[in-house]
């Protein structure tokens, strides 16, 4: 691991491609605010979850049981059940980015899929931390003026599946899993992991089978008996 | 009871995010560890893209999206650029939304 700086395309490319994924992620705030005022939260309450809470699956898995009739509080345990996800992400990171103290405080704030994602298969702790910042701040902010926009406007902004966003998403993370698959192990797990998660999909509440096919790493890497790389 | 729900879903999230970063190296350095950490990004990034593609709530769905993946995988064969890969699955599931 180094801490060299980056040369200047290098770095051009992580900030490109991270904002890139920031303005694609952040857009899908306008759906969260609108969905949560439906939910019956106040445009300060929808706000606030942005803000604090910051975990897409775990905002939407809150208003979500608030929805159904669910009680405020198990919609909080589902949100909290949603975030362990991000305790992983952090046991990944933490080697990579090194930050302790007050940076590390602030850095778990935008501990999220997309910052991960786009962090975690660099080469170097300067570019691990350069796409682990850029995106999880592009998203942070875009994020909540989304769903400032989206609480206040409600269902009159629109779709973005009419723009096409939410396969833009899916394609994103395609693109950042690609580079994983050329070993023939790594393939096998892409593919239980898929279908745990598609299999489960009916039963168990939204973002669930995601955690599901943590599983299936846990499982893989116990079974397993050559070194990961 | 709402705002208790926001503020312990805020405290609660954040401390899960935390704790991650948190744990200390020496646990990190077991070869079980290390290898269910390597494989995790790969299984959740496939089950984030299946969900994210294939689902809408609790359905199974083959819609827009799976032509938007399709375009996703043709590109990156094609050794596209990153934003290119991604801007052209959108374009290609916002296309067939309004043609078809």
């Amino acid at each position: 691991m180094t801490d060299a700086p980056l040369p200047d395309q290098e770095r051009r490319g992580i900030i490109r491609d991270s904002l890139g994924v920031g303005v694609a992620t952040g857009a899908y705030g306008v759906g969260f605010g609108a969905v949560s005022v439906a939910a019956g939260l106040t445009v300060w309450q929808t706000c606030a979850l942005s803000l604090l809470v910051f975990t897409g699956a775990s905002q939407f898995a809150l208003v979500g049981v608030v929805a159904s009739g669910g009680a405020p509080l198990a919609g909080a345990l589902s949100a909290m059940l949603l975030g362990t996800r991000n305790t992983l992400y952090g046991l990944r990171l933490a080697p990579l980015l090194d930050w302790h103290g007050a940076r590390r405080a602030a850095a778990a704030h935008v501990l999220i899929d997309e910052s991960t994602a786009m962090s975690v298969t660099r080469e170097s702790r300067t570019a691990a931390r350069l796409g682990f910042l850029v995106t999880g701040v592009s998203i942070f902010v875009l994020w909540n003026l989304a769903t400032l926009a989206g609480a206040l406007a409600g269902n009159a902004l629109g779709d973005p599946r009419q723009y096409g966003l939410d396969a833009a998403v899916g394609a994103a993370f395609l693109a950042l899993l690609w580079p994983r698959l050329h070993k023939r192990s790594n393939q096998l797990v892409a593919a239980a992991a898929a279908a745990v998660a598609l299999g489960v999909v009916p039963i168990v509440p939204a973002g669930v089978p995601v955690l599901a096919a943590a599983g299936v790493a846990l499982l893989a890497g116990a079974l397993m008996k050559e070194p990961a790389r | 009871m709402m705002w208790t729900a926001v503020l312990v879903s805020a405290v609660g999230c954040y401390l899960l995010k935390l704790a991650g970063l948190s744990v200390p190296s020496r646990i990190l350095e077991r070869p079980l560890v290390e290898r269910v950490a390597d494989l995790i990004p790969v299984a959740l990034l496939s089950a984030l893209i299946a969900v994210q593609v294939f689902s809408r709530g609790h359905e199974l769905v083959l819609d827009a999206r799976a032509l938007g993946l399709g375009v996703a995988v043709v590109l990156l064969l094609l050794r596209a650029p990153f934003l290119v890969v991604v801007f052209g699955a959108a374009l290609a599931a916002a296309g067939a939304r309004y043609f078809l």
